[in-house]
């Protein structure tokens, strides 16, 4: 560990930090695009981050001390996770403490603190918001794990960076196993982020609010440390998908200031295509009724089983 | 006077128990003496026996036989690594719980206090017993009184009629299970008709005997761990028992199934086979799969517990699996990789378990219900339960940095290595399976935040519980003692794992590192992985504490309070927010076909309207059931027999003589 | 288990891999796609992966016979069997499949269990295989009796239809990987087989929607004797 890598881990925290309200306008002026509308700027977001950490804080006569605290709590699981997933190098101090799987457990974390917040103030819309959180990742949550044990399997470890570092070192290979996998992880990456097809994140009916539904109480600075998280989780998993599927361009092996200064730009374009990809998913598909949702991540759990299922069978050539 | 040794000194802990439990005689209906003192000092024996078993895991094995038992049977007792290990669980599980049932037992409570602490100190004592056990007889012995000394426990309020029925059904399960354990005993002597466990370790059974009597272990010690099908018992007893008995029984009794797959199946048999790790780790996987499922449907607090057990154990029996099917197919490593997982997920459970019966007890203490939609909102009426069980709860849910995490770490790291065995089609298989734990530890997720929701958090569904009120301070000691030792194991596993090393060199001959440093668990072998809970929970927390701060030097803290938004509904109270059935429901429509559900929905035309929905076991209506009616068939058949009249039992006696007479007259 | 280099295949095997893997692929997502239409048009993009992995094929081993079975694969399989389904589709006006007999999540589970059946069946098959695709065969398998799976839960007749043509695509892909291609005889014939069978059932959907005013074939259970 020395002060190279030290440099990269903060640096792709103060990234992540910084770009994932960016990533988010993105998204959204492509999707406006799409749809031949004008959008909003993409700096909206930071200016309404901002808005809210000025305003004063409303809470519930009966909202407890988890209530206040659970904020906190998934903003700061999302930055250490940011902290751990390789966007710009593959040596991250901070691997040594954390690998794949408990990635994971750092996002059931957020999902069980943000599902507790919400049944915490005792009204239909937040506990009905609860409900479908938890419904909707105890289904993603495997998949997810599954996809990440196919890429431990192929490159024999779960620490995530290494993964990228092995993905990266072999030449332009094409495993159909891993074509599997990248399916499985899109269709939870719109799962756990709340795009359509699974929730629509700009929708104001209640009745159809997965993840928005958790956050009706919130105000001032609380909202505004969720909706920084909830930027940062997207960015998280763009970036998970990026180091399992499309590797190439992080600073790996010995980190100096060249490697990491070029990964900068390579992370930029990829995020720019990941978000018009993004749009355009969202774009042409329509939302699906709630009790339709499960199957969507079933059959992402399926994807993910059956492409381990090819790497197995295939032999280790896929 | 033998000298003080371990196996000794645990002895006489053991005694002490006994000792204490008869104390209880002196004045039954004292609470104070018979609770509060009394129960405090097995506590303390139980603190002194945990922390002899975690000094004696390093030492070598030591035997000894007692001049107990019958004349030419003595008893032999032994202490050795595995033993120790969960004579471990044994004492720092019970040191929290009788810590909580000192101060839980109030007077005018049903049964006397000093028959209470009578029947519960007897029960440690046995399973203790058991621990130390070093022959048959001297197991079963202990295995019986513990059936039977829990069976009291199960029904102390035997008024009610379905009380009586849960303890019915208990006991008969743990006979039935008893039976097979008998029989694998019987098996296991090989021939020698010598049935101390040394004689048994010579025995060398091959092929079908081995498996015989490993299938026969696995059947009657699945029984009591609660492993489908023979689970039916366990959500019947555990909720008709009072909290720090369901604590223990759940927490400490179900492990002990576990250390007899593990001694028979590692010990006594020598080298398993294979295919015994498939066949475990299939029933484990079932059941935890079907634990969780029936958890996440349940309506009353410990009946869901119950389930949530049912969950781990199977989980427990993965790993055991594991570690045989790596053990059978020459592995050593990574079958002590497994069955570490499997041993430090005994260590949790034992604890996180034991914490939220013990919760559920305070709860139920406090306002008398046991139905989840009947409570609500008690993390304002009673903080120090409320925020204790979080740490429970969360930590079943498997959530890094606590405990529960570093089991299922450790187990998923075993499944990855699956695919490198040797076996042809099996190697494929198998790896499926850890798509099924991570199913199931998301599962554990969703049942947690319904307990942990529906009890603590949102509005109170009863204004009864308005009066409610906390816990006493004898409980907190308790609850506290237990969280802490989930935190400990969460923040600190590499200690716990060196700690359990002598257990698995013993069993499977390798012992793993436990890491380069010691706040890095590493124990894979052949991989750079590694897992630092405390620099994880050291960077969570900073990061709280800079936001904060952040926050307050930027901007400001203001805070204001106002009723709760709820888009501007305004008409809110305690029947809008989500029920036990609500929460449930997605897994129901989703598993629809595992349940058996009964519907009772209104129609519009009910003057007073109903819905009512009732969830059943379908193993208990197809297996159970009809083997019950099949009972009473051949029971009444057999009725014929029972005539009444003096002249016809006078007529067997004498037939029976006669043929006695015959045969002695053959020889 | 030391870490392993997909480089060490040449790329034509290599694509011949994704070609199976997306071969599978498209059998789920016929599995599950419940508009008929597309169901079709993933039996045409079936129909081009065949004739992608026949070409492959054909290249690597230098065997000429297997360029016409390309041929044939893609006038019969994506040109003209697809177009023919079209036209019954829009003059029969059936669109969309109703609810299969298992629920989707159901269909799925059941179908992965099938892909690990045929998997673990295939496995002392490909080790008495001698071609350089012998891994593939259980893919082939799986696809076998995924389609045969999927014409067991369908209602309507068309889907059964696109089944049946699916689990002949199955048949040809192991026949091929297996054994690089079945004789030409025997292939001609299927073909003829096929082109008859579809034919047939054309006529024969007509006669069903003419007596029952519907595709869905549970009316077919009302010719039933009754006692």
């Amino acid at each position: 560990m020395n002060a190279a890598e030290l440099a990269a881990q903060g640096l792709e925290v103060i990234v992540a930090l910084a770009a994932a309200p960016l990533f988010l306008g993105w998204v959204n002026q492509c999707r406006a695009w799409l749809a031949n509308r004008t959008a909003p700027s993409v700096w909206l977001p930071y200016r309404n981050i901002v808005k809210l950490f000025g305003k004063d804080a409303v809470l519930a006569q009966d909202a407890s001390p988890l209530f206040r605290v659970a904020p906190y709590v998934v903003f700061s699981t999302m930055l250490v996770a940011a902290g751990i997933i390789p966007s710009m190098s593959t040596r991250l101090p901070l691997e040594l403490a954390a690998d794949a799987i408990a990635l994971v457990g750092l996002f059931a974390t957020a999902r069980v603190f943000m599902s507790l917040a919400a049944l915490d103030v005792g009204t239909a819309f937040g506990s009905l918001g609860a409900r479908r959180e938890m419904m909707v990742g105890f289904l993603a949550e495997p998949a997810l794990l599954m996809v990440i044990f196919l890429a431990a399997h192929i490159a024999s470890t779960t620490a995530l960076p290494a993964i990228s570092a092995h993905l990266t070192a072999q030449s332009f290979a094409l495993y159909p196993s891993l074509a599997f996998a990248a399916v499985a992880f899109t269709l939870v990456l719109l799962a756990e982020n709340a795009r359509i097809p699974v929730d629509n994140p700009a929708t104001h009916l209640e009745l159809t609010m997965i993840h928005e539904a958790m956050l009706l109480e919130y105000s001032a600075r609380h909202l505004a440390l969720l909706e920084w998280a909830a930027a940062l989780r997207l960015f998280n998993y763009a970036c998970i998908g990026f180091a399992l599927f499309v590797p190439w361009g992080m600073a790996g092996g010995a980190v100096g200031p060249i490697g990491l200064a070029l990964a900068v730009p390579v992370l930029a374009a990829k995020l720019t295509v990941a978000g018009a990809g993004l749009a355009l998913i969202e774009t042409v598909s329509a939302k699906l009724r709630v009790m339709r949702a499960p199957e969507f991540l079933a059959s992402a759990f399926l994807f993910a089983v059956l492409g381990l299922l090819v790497h197995l069978l295939l032999g280790a050539q896929a | 006077m033998p000298a003080a040794t371990p196996l000794s000194l645990s002895l006489a802990l053991l005694a002490g128990w006994v000792l204490v439990g008869v104390a209880g005689l002196v004045r039954p209906s004292s609470v104070r003496f018979a609770g509060r003192t009394l129960f405090t000092l097995g506590a303390l024996l139980g603190f002194a026996l945990a922390l002899l078993a975690a000094a004696s895991l390093a030492r070598g094995p030591e035997a000894l036989t007692l001049p107990l038992g019958l004349p030419d049977l003595p008893f032999h007792v032994r202490l050795d690594a595995l033993s120790s290990a969960f004579l471990l669980i044994l004492g720092g599980s019970s040191a929290g719980v009788s810590i909580f049932a000192a101060g839980y037992f109030r007077p005018g409570e049903g049964a006397a206090p000093g028959l209470l602490c009578l029947q519960y100190h007897l029960f440690l004592a046995s399973m203790g017993f058991v621990l130390l056990a070093n022959d048959a007889y001297a197991f079963m012995t202990g295995w019986e009184s513990m059936a039977i000394s829990s069976y009291f426990l199960v029904t102390t309020q035997h008024r009610l009629g379905e009380i009586r029925r849960a303890g019915f059904l208990y006991l008969l399960m743990a006979h039935v299970g008893a039976l097979g354990i008998l029989l694998c005993f019987g098996v296991l002597q090989g021939g020698s008709w010598q049935f101390t466990f040394d004689a048994m370790r010579g025995a060398h059974l091959h092929g079908a005997w081995a498996s015989g009597a490993f299938l026969l272990a696995l059947a009657g010690f699945g029984a009591k761990a609660g492993l489908v099908p023979l689970h039916v018992w366990l959500p019947e007893a555990h909720p008709a028992a009072p909290s720090p008995v369901s604590a223990l029984m759940s927490g400490v009794m179900l492990k002990l199934a576990v250390y007899g797959v593990l001694r028979v199946a590692f010990d006594l048999l020598g080298s398993p086979l294979w295919w015994w790790g498939l066949v475990a780790l299939a029933a484990g996987l079932f059941s935890a799969f079907y634990g969780a499922l029936f958890a996440a449907v349940q309506t009353d607090m410990k009946r869901l517990l119950a389930y949530s057990s049912i969950e781990n154990l199977g989980l427990i029996f993965s790993g055991v699996g594991l570690a045989l099917l790596f053990q059978g197919s020459g592995m050593h490593a990574l079958a002590a990789l497994a069955l570490l997982a499997a041993l430090y997920h005994c260590l949790n459970h034992a604890l996180m378990k034991s914490l939220l019966f013990l919760g559920t007890g305070a709860v139920l203490h406090a306002t008398g219900e046991r139905n989840l939609g009947r409570l609500g909102g008690l993390i304002r009426r009673m903080p120090w339960v409320a925020w204790l069980s979080l740490v429970g709860a969360l930590a079943i849910a498997g959530l890094p940095p606590l405990n529960g995490f570093v089991s299922e770490w450790l187990l998923l790291q075993s499944f990855l290595f699956t695919d490198t065995l040797p076996h042809p089609f099996v190697n494929m298989l198998i790896p499926m399976g850890a798509a099924l734990v991570a199913l199931c530890a998301a599962l554990a997720a969703y049942v947690m935040v319904k307990f942990f929701g529906v009890i603590f958090l949102g509005q109170m569904r009863e204004p009864a519980l308005a009066r409610a009120h906390d816990c006493g301070g004898m409980e907190r000691i308790g609850l506290s003692l237990l969280a802490l030792g989930c935190v400990l194991l969460g923040l600190a596993p590499v200690q716990a794992v060196t700690a359990l090393g002598p257990v698995t060199r013993e069993l499977t001959g390798s012992a793993l590192p436990a890491g380069p440093a010691a706040w890095l668990l590493a124990p894979v072998p052949g991989r750079s992985v590694s897992y630092g809970p405390l620099i994880l929970f050291a960077a969570s927390l900073a990061v709280v504490l800079l936001s904060v701060i952040a926050v307050r030097l930027l901007y400001h803290h203001r805070v204001r309070r106002g009723p709760a938004w709820d888009c501007g509904f305004g008409a809110t109270g305690a029947r809008l927010q989500d029920t036990a059935e609500g929460f449930g429901q997605p897994i129901r429509h989703i598993f629809q076909s595992f349940f058996h559900i009964e519907r009772e929905l209104p129609t519009p035309f009910d003057a007073a309207p109903r819905y009512r929905i009732v969830v059943d076991d379908r193993i208990w209506r197809a297996l159970y059931r009809p083997l019950g009616r099949l009972v009473h068939r051949i029971a009444d058949a057999l009725a014929f027999l029972q005539q009444g009249r003096i002249a016809s039992y006078l007529l067997y006696s004498f037939a029976t003589l006669v043929v006695l007479l015959a045969l002695a007259l053959e020889r | 288990m030391s870490p392993v280099h997909a480089t060490h295949l040449p790329w034509d095997l290599q694509l011949l891999n994704a070609c199976a893997a997306l071969l599978l692929l498209l059998s789920f997502a016929m599995l599950s796609q419940r508009r008929i239409v597309t169901l079709v048009d993933l039996l045409a993009v079936q129909g081009a992966l065949l004739t992608t992995a026949t070409v492959l094929l054909a290249w690597r081993s230098a065997q000429p016979h297997l360029y016409v079975s390309a041929c044939l694969t893609l006038a019969l399989k994506v040109l003209f069997l697809p177009w023919l389904l079209h036209r019954l589709i829009r003059r029969l006006n059936v669109y969309w499949d109703s609810e299969p007999l298992i629920n989707p999540a159901g269909t799925l589970l059941l179908g992965l269990l099938i892909v690990v059946f045929a998997f673990g069946l295939a496995q002392p098959v490909s080790e008495l295989a001698s071609t350089t695709t012998r891994s593939a065969i259980g893919i082939a398998v799986a696809v076998i009796l995924l389609a045969f799976l999927m014409m067991i839960t369908r209602r309507k007749a068309m889907s059964q239809v696109v089944g049946f043509l699916s689990m002949e695509n199955g048949l040809f892909f192991g026949a091929m990987s297996a054994t690089y291609g079945m004789p030409m005889v025997v292939e001609l014939g299927v073909a003829l087989d096929v082109l008859v069978a579809v034919l047939v059932l054309g006529v024969f959907f007509f006669q069903i929607r003419e007596q029952f005013d519907s595709l869905d074939l549970h009316h077919l259970e009302s010719l039933k004797e009754k006692p």
